[in-house]
C-alpha cells in the first residue's frame, strides 16, 4: 500500500466516526491549550524580565554592595566584627534587601582582587526635582542606570562614555512635563533641581536622550555617567567629606563560570556581596519558571489522561474492525502496513487536537492579554504577558502528536497481529 | 476450454497429509485430518461436505491464510513453510482472488474503493486503480454503481461488487467460500453463472466450497469432506 493511500485511508478513518473522534482529540485539545497558554506565560514574562534585567545592568558586570549582616549565609545571624561589618541602611533596590555604605577603603580591597576589573563606585545624587519650565516633578535615579540598557519606548540608550550630560526618563514624565509625544519629547534639554551639602538650592541641565517603558522593577530615571558625576560633584559643593557609595560596580569574565565564583567568594571574604543582574533576579525569575512549571504540569495531566482516551479509541476501533483488518490482510496487506495505518490514525487524531488546541489557546490568550495591558496591568508598559512563538507552537503540535502516537502504538499493535481467518470467522 | 491437468508442471497447489486441529490435550479437535490433494492450473473444483465437516478450513490452508499443523502445501513446487510472509502476502495479493461466506465490503467506501481494494494494497497508483476497477465494474454490469455506498446495494449486486474486487488483480486462481449461500437461488445462478463464465473464458482456476449439489455439479471436479477427511475425490462431467 502507497504511503499516500495510508495517509488517506487514516484520514478517512478518523473523520469516519466523527463523534468519537471528536472527544477523543478535545483531552488532546486541552492539554495542548494548557501547554501554549503556560509556555506563553513563560515566554511572556521572561521575556519582559529579561529586558528588565538588561536595563539594570550589563551581562558582565557585577554589582558590589556591603553585604548586609542578616542576608549572609542562609540566613544566619552574623556576629559583628569591627574589622569587617559595615552599617545596614535601607536600599532603594526592593529586590536587595537592606544594604550598606562602601567607601574608598573598601573600593581599594576590591581593586585588589583578581578577576575585578574596572571597579567604579556608584556614585548616587538626591534629586529634588526634575524640571522643564515651571513644571516640576519628584524623581529618582536608579544607581546603576549609568551600566544598564533601558527598555526603551522611544529615543536611544545612554552613551556610557559620552561627556555630554544625558538623561532618560520614564514615559510618565513626558505628558506631566508638557513635552507632548515621546517622540518629540526625545533631545528635550531639561533642568534637575538638588540641594547641596551646604543647603543651597542647584540646578544641572542635562538632554533627554531616551524613555523608558513603565517597569516592575525600577521607576527611576537613568543618567549617564557624566551626568551622576556631575550631579555628585554638584552635591558635593565643594566639601570634601568622606565619599560613602551605596554600591559598586565591576568587570568580570562573563564566560568563566568558575572565576565567577572564586571572585564572589573572595568578595564575600571582605565582609561584602557581588551579584550578576541575574543572582539580583534569581528570585523573581525561580518564582516565575515554578508559576509556569505547576501550570504545565497541569498540562501533562491532560495529557497523560488524553493519551488513555486514545489508547482505548483506537481499541474500541481495532475492536471493530476486526473484519475490515481480516479482509486487508487476507488480501495480502503486510503486518506493518497495518500497523502504520492505526499508528497513522492516532497520529491523526493528535495531529487534529494539537492543532486545534494550539489555535483556541491562540485566540484566547491574545484577547485575553489585550484586556490585561489595557485593564489591570496597563501600568506595565511593553510587557505582553502571553507570548505566542510559533516555533513552539510547532513543537506543541510535534509533542502532542508524539504523545498520540506512542498511545497508538498498542491498539495498532493488536490490529497488526491480528490473523486473517479468526478476523474473517468473527460475527 | 478443456486441458489435461498432467500435461501441465507443477501442480499449482498441492497438500501433502494436511492436518489441522484446534484446542489441545483432551479437548484438541481435529477440523483435518491428513488431506491429500493436488489442484491444477484451470480446473474448477468443488469442495463439498455438510456443516463442519471442515471445508472453509481446508480452504483457508490452500489458500495460505491458515498454516497447517502437518503436513506441507506446495504452491508451483515451493513448499510454502519456506517462503517468507512477504512473499505469501504478495502471492494472496497478486495470484490470488478471495469471495468469502460474507461479503465483507467497507460500508464507508464506494463501490469503486472496495472493487480496488486488491489494487490499493498493492500499491497500484489511484488513476490506474480507477480504470481497471471500472474496467472490471463494466464486465459485471456495475459501472454505473461506482460511486454508491456498498451498503446501498441488493444482495446480489454486493456479491457482484465482491467478484469484482476478487477479478480486479486478475488472479490465476478464485477462492469461493459459499458464493450463493446468502442469496436467493434466482440470483445465486446468475452469480454461478458469471463465475463459471469467467473460469471458462480466462482459465481462472476456480476452486469454490459449498454443500449446494447443484453448485457443485458445475465443477469438473468434486472433493467430498467428512468430518475432516477427504472421502472422494472425482472427476465429473461439467456443465
Ligand atoms: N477457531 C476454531 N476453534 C475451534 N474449533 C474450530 C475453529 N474453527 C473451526 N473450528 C471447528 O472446525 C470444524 C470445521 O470448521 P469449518 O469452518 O471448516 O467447517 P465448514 O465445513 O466450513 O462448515 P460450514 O459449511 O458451516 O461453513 C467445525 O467443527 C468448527 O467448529
Ligand atoms: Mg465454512
Amino acid at each position: 500500500m502507497r504511503t499516500s493511500d495510508l495517509l488517506r485511508a487514516a484520514a478517512a478513518n478518523t473523520v469516519r466516526s466523527k463523534l468519537r473522534t471528536t472527544l477523543t482529540a478535545l483531552a488532546l485539545v486541552v492539554g495542548a491549550f494548557t501547554l501554549t497558554l503556560t509556555t506563553a506565560l513563560g515566554a511572556g514574562v521572561t521575556d519582559y524580565v529579561t529586558r528588565q534585567v538588561d536595563s539594570l545592568g550589563a551581562q558582565d558586570v557585577l554589582v558590589i554592595t556591603a553585604a548586609p549582616p542578616t542576608a549572609a549565609a542562609g540566613g544566619d545571624p552574623v556576629a559583628y566584627d569591627p574589622e569587617t561589618s559595615t552599617p545596614a541602611a535601607a536600599s532603594a533596590n526592593p529586590l536587595g534587601g537592606g544594604s550598606a555604605a562602601l567607601t574608598d577603603a573598601r573600593l581599594e580591597q576590591l581593586e585588589g582582587i583578581d578577576g575585578l576589573a574596572v571597579v567604579e563606585p556608584v556614585t548616587t545624587a538626591a534629586l529634588d526635582y526634575v524640571g522643564v519650565g515651571a513644571a516640576r516633578y519628584l524623581v529618582s535615579i536608579d544607581p546603576t542606570s549609568s551600566i544598564g540598557r533601558a527598555d526603551l519606548l522611544a529615543g536611544a540608550q545612554l552613551e556610557r562614555d559620552a561627556a555630554e550630560l544625558q538623561l532618560v526618563l520614564p514615559v510618565g514624565y513626558v505628558q506631566a512635563l508638557g513635552l507632548g509625544d515621546p517622540a518629540a519629547a526625545v533631545g528635550t534639554v531639561v533642568d534637575l533641581g538638588l540641594t547641596d551639602v551646604l543647603g543651597q538650592p542647584r540646578e544641572v541641565r542635562a538632554r533627554l536622550v531616551g524613555l523608558t517603558n513603565p517597569s516592575l522593577l525600577g521607576g527611576g530615571a537613568g543618567a549617564n555617567a557624566a551626568l551622576a558625576d556631575e550631579l555628585a560633584t554638584v552635591q558635593a559643593a565643594g566639601v570634601d567629606a568622606p565619599a560613602r557609595y551605596a554600591a559598586a560596580t565591576a568587570r568580570f569574565d562573563p564566560d568563566d563560570a568558575g572565576a565567577l565564583a572564586a571572585v564572589k567568594e573572595e568578595v564575600a571574604g571582605l565582609g561584602m556581596t557581588a551579584q550578576t543582574v541575574e543572582d539580583q533576579l534569581g528570585l523573581l525569575t525561580t518564582v516565575i519558571s515554578g508559576i509556569t512549571g505547576v501550570l504545565s504540569a497541569f498540562a501533562v495531566v491532560a495529557l497523560v489522561a488524553a493519551a488513555f482516551g486514545i489508547v482505548n479509541t483506537l481499541l474500541m476501533s481495532v475492536q471493530e474492525r476486526t473484519r475490515e483488518i481480516g479482509l486487508m490482510k487476507a488480501l495480502g496487506m503486510s503486518n506493518g502496513r497495518v500497523f502504520g495505518l492505526f499508528s497513522l490514525e492516532a497520529g491523526f487524531i493528535g495531529l487534529l487536537g494539537g492543532v486545534v488546541g494550539v489555535l483556541a489557546a491562540v485566540a484566547v490568550g491574545t484577547a485575553l492579554s489585550a484586556a490585561l495591558s489595557a485593564g489591570p496591568l496597563a501600568d506595565l508598559g511593553g510587557l505582553d504577558v502571553l507570548l505566542f512563538r510559533p516555533g513552539t507552537a510547532v513543537a506543541i503540535v510535534v509533542l502532542i502528536m508524539g504523545v498520540a502516537l506512542l498511545a497508538g502504538t498498542l491498539p495498532a499493535r493488536r490490529a497488526a497481529r491480528q490473523t486473517p481467518i479468526s478476523a474473517l470467522r468473527y460475527e | 476450454m478443456k486441458t489435461s491437468p498432467a500435461a501441465q508442471g507443477p501442480p499449482l497447489l498441492r497438500a501433502r497429509s494436511l492436518s489441522r486441529w484446534y484446542g489441545s490435550g483432551a479437548d484438541r479437535f481435529h477440523a483435518l485430518t491428513d488431506v491429500s490433494l493436488d489442484i491444477h492450473r484451470g480446473e474448477s473444483v468443488a469442495v463439498v461436505g455438510k456443516s463442519g465437516s471442515g471445508k472453509s478450513t481446508l480452504m483457508h490452508l490452500l489458500a495460505l491464510l491458515d498454516a497447517p499443523d502437518q503436513g506441507s502445501l506446495l504452491l508451483e513446487g515451493a513448499d510454502v513453510a519456506t517462503l517468507d510472509r512477504r512473499r505469501l502476502d504478495a502471492a494472496r495479493n497478486q495470484r490470488f482472488g478471495f469471495v468469502f461466506q460474507q461479503f465483507f465490503l467497507n460500508p464507508a467506501q464506494s463501490v469503486l474503493e472496495n472493487v480496488v481494494l486488491p489494487l490499493t494494497i498493492a500499491g497500484v497508483a489511484r488513476p490506474e486503480r480507477h480504470r481497471r476497477g471500472m474496467a472490471v465494474l463494466e464486465q459485471l454490469g456495475m459501472a454505473d454503481k461506482a460511486r454508491n455506498r456498498a451498503t446501498a446495494l441488493s444482495g446480489g449486486q454486493k456479491q457482484r461488487v465482491v467478484i469484482a474486487r476478487a477479478l480486479v488483480g486478475e488472479p490465476d486462481l478464485i477462492f469461493a467460500d459459499e458464493p450463493t449461500g446468502n442469496l436467493d437461488s434466482a440470483t445465486g445462478t446468475v452469480v454461478e453463472d458469471e463465475l463459471f463464465a469467467l473460469h471458462r473464458e480466462r482459465g481462472i482456476t476456480l476452486v469454490v466450497v459449498t454443500h449446494d449439489e447443484d453448485l457443485a455439479a458445475r465443477c469438473r471436479r468434486q472433493v467430498h469432506v467428512h468430518d475432516g477427511r477427504i472421502v472422494s475425490d472425482r472427476l465429473g462431467d461439467a456443465a
